[in-house]
């Protein structure tokens, strides 16, 4: 008899999804589908506001990465203005980004995965979390903590609050860096390092214990996007774009924000309210492409941080030149994380992050901008057209998890294909269905532009699609 | 002529005869929330916040609109009439589409502060959420009717202060709105003269200098006083 399996809602992510497991009259799995079950209305409602008030309202649409979105609109807002910031709003810009993926990254990875990866997958649901971990792994619960206070911390000196911070605008950025911020950023790089450099070590011990989840968990070709600048290095504010194929052969590069139209197409599908990017050429859904962390270290030659690239090389030495596994997202943000640490440590010399000058001001120069940041889960695009007075009337927001929708997807399948065999699971399987989700880190709150918790269920339904089984947290 | 002695809130307090009874109250040390007075313009006693009771008047008065009277008992602070207050406050933000969140007054809004004096921490009547339209075809300025709350603050400073009365406001009920000169786009005013005393005397975010982003709008409604003051001594 046919089943199909519902997880809802899945737990341990930004924003409300389900999965759903059809099972075939043999019990292996038929399809698999993971649905975003939040709507939001972003690209609607703010049409006519003014468009300076777009990084403040877009910011709204996440508060884990609210600097993204912030970075985004700001600088879709600079093109629309047509000016040049102020070196030092671009460079403080950039410190705040870095600050951010820090964060984010030390959230998904030490509170959101850790549990997962520290305790097992097949560990007692009901201290497979944060709280456990404290309790088993005291320290690095404490590390992780510390290293996502920290990238909060950045982001607070410079916007004055760690959520949601009003601070870039189009044209620059509202305020500077003090001395004593300066200060106090540089004192504490060293710290931060050492415990970026010790979660490496750690998840490369683990690694070994995960061997199947790594040849399982989302492991296919697919196209890659991403932001380089100069050279091909890792860049994550104020680069262009390059996409990359499975071999690591660059398909696009130097690809300028404003013409992603032309590369990117969305599909839609009625069963879930997010949308289905895909590279046009390759057409839906074979033109399939995967942002973020994984994808960042895919596109870029190196990170331009001699740590980071350590662990990049040895990592690409083990795996090859192209990092297919979705397992290896969590490397790939332990790698940005330590390549962030280490930019911070170059940028916070510069003394122009000191200077007054921050702003440029200027009238309505253009009708139509795209600005463009890495947020911490992947490539962000802002884009607005507005009328000769700068009412915004149109609205188009493409958000890293959108992009990496149909890998999710796909990864989905390919781990309840490799667990479930005749109709039989458990929990511990249906928790790795889930931390297949989770390595991607998706923020479902930001790419169907929810508010709302986390929380995962699983339903079996049979070929008849009566609910047979539910599980729910 | 001799001073009036009259009793706020138990205390006597004595006023010059013609006084208003929300200047003698705030003499007193008294806070009383207003909205549509401004010091500097007329009263017009719309936003009903300054309401008291008066011993032997069965009818709630504004304070901003009654004049001061020998013996008068006053209380500004009864349970009937905090519990008035917070439902104006309350209205007005049903009425239209006031989020802090992303105002550029927030933190400089005169309707934020008194939500939190009037204790608002939720709002009981359904929002109307009907979509105003943002007029920013001022080179300097801009109006988002979707944060006024009809004070007429800018009608009056337009007319009293400037002396060329740009602002008005047309409709009736739910359906009034603010207007410069014949309901016509703010940029193609031919009476505005840019002075921006609209702007200074708006107490929310609906008046603002154009390119102001979140939080970013300065309140400065008191300058509209000083220049009053300031032309009557010929400084």
């Amino acid at each position: 008899m046919g089943q199909r399996i519902v997880i809802d809602p899945v737990t341990r992510i930004e924003g409300h999804a389900k999965i759903s497991i059809h099972l075939d009259d043999a019990g292996d799995v038929a399809e698999t589908r993971f649905h975003v079950t939040e709507f939001r209305g972003f690209e609607r409602f703010c049409i006519g506001r003014p468009f300076w008030e777009m990084p403040g309202i877009t910011a709204r649409i996440c508060g884990i990465c609210p600097v993204s979105h912030l970075l985004a609109s700001a600088r879709a807002g600079d093109g629309l203005l047509a000016v040049i910031i102020p070196p030092a709003a671009e460079k403080l810009r950039r410190l705040m980004n870095l600050g951010q993926i820090i964060q984010s990254h030390a959230l998904s990875f030490f509170h959101l995965s850790g549990p997962d990866l520290m305790l097992g997958f097949d560990s007692d649901p009901a201290r497979r979390n944060i709280f456990g971990l404290i309790e088993a792994e005291p320290q690095v619960a404490r590390n992780g903590i510390r290293l996502r206070q920290f990238g909060q911390e950045v982001i607070e000196l410079l916007g004055g609050r760690k959520i949601h911070p009003a601070w870039a605008v189009p044209g620059g950025v509202r305020s500077g860096l003090s001395q004593s911020g300066r200060d106090q950023i540089r004192a504490r790089l060293p710290e931060m390092l050492a415990i970026a450099l010790d979660a490496m070590e750690r998840l490369k011990r683990l690694s070994e214990r995960y061997r199947r989840e790594i040849q399982t968990f989302g492991v296919f070709p697919s196209l890659y996007l991403g932001m380089v600048g100069p050279g091909g290095r890792w860049m994550h504010y104020g680069g262009k774009l390059r996409i990359v194929d499975q071999h690591g052969q660059i398909l696009i590069d130097e690809l300028d924000p404003i013409d992603y139209c032309d590369v990117i197409g969305e599909a839609v599908e009625p069963w879930s309210y997010l949308k289905f990017p895909y590279i046009r050429a390759l057409g839906y859904p074979a033109g399939m492409y995967r942002v973020g962390p994984l994808a960042r270290l895919n596109v870029c030659t190196t990170m331009g941080a001699p740590r980071a690239d350590a662990e990049l090389s040895e990592l690409r030495s083990q795996v090859g030149p192209v990092i297919e596994g979705s397992f290896y997202y969590h490397h790939a943000r332990l790698i940005e994380i330590i390549a962030a640490l280490e930019r911070m440590e170059m940028l916070i010399e510069d003394d122009d992050l000191l200077s007054n000058d921050l702003r440029a001001d200027a009238g309505v120069n253009r009708h139509e901008a795209v600005g463009v940041s890495e947020a911490p889960r992947g490539t962000l695009f802002h884009h607005y057209k507005v009328d000769e007075k700068g009412l915004i009337t149109y609205v188009n927001l493409i958000i890293a998890t959108g992009q990496n929708n149909l890998a999710i997807n796909r990864a989905v399948g390919q781990i309840a294909q490799s667990y479930i065999r005749a109709g039989r699971f458990d929990e511990g399987i249906l928790n790795r269905i889930e931390a297949g989700v989770r390595a991607y880190d998706p923020c479902l709150s930001c790419s169907t532009h929810a508010v709302g918790h986390m929380a995962m269920e699983v339903e079996l339904y049979d070929a008849r699609g009566t609910l047979v089984n539910r599980l729910a947290r | 002529m001799a001073a009036k002695t009259l009793t706020i809130d138990g205390h006597l307090v004595s006023a010059r005869p013609g006084a208003m009874l929300l200047e003698t109250i705030r003499e007193a040390g008294i806070t009383i929330p207003t909205l549509c007075h401004l010091d500097g313009l007329s009263d017009v006693g719309a936003c009903r916040l300054c309401l008291v009771e008066i011993e032997g008047q069965r009818r709630l008065q504004p304070a901003c609109m009654t004049t001061v009277s020998e013996g008068m008992v006053v209380h500004t602070n009864t349970p009937r009439l905090r519990s008035y207050r917070r439902q104006i406050v309350e209205l007005l933000f049903a009425e239209r589409n006031h989020v802090c969140a992303v105002c550029v007054a927030s933190g400089n809004c005169e309707l934020q502060r008194l939500a939190a004096l009037v204790g608002m921490d939720h709002v009981r009547y359904e929002y109307m959420s009907v979509a105003y339209p943002v007029d920013i075809s001022h080179p300097r300025f801009g109006i988002d009717h979707n944060r006024c709350v009809l004070c007429t603050r800018c009608v009056r400073a337009c007319d009293e202060i400037e002396g060329v009365h740009t602002w008005d406001v047309s409709g009736r009920g739910i359906d009034s709105r603010v207007i410069t000169d014949m309901n016509q786009p703010w940029g193609t005013s031919t009476t505005c003269t840019s002075c921006g005393k609209c702007q200074l005397a708006c107490p929310t975010g609906a008046i603002f200098p154009r390119g102001v982003t979140v939080g970013e709008r300065p309140h400065a409604s008191e300058r509209i006083a000083l220049i009053v003051e300031a032309r009557k001594q010929r400084w």
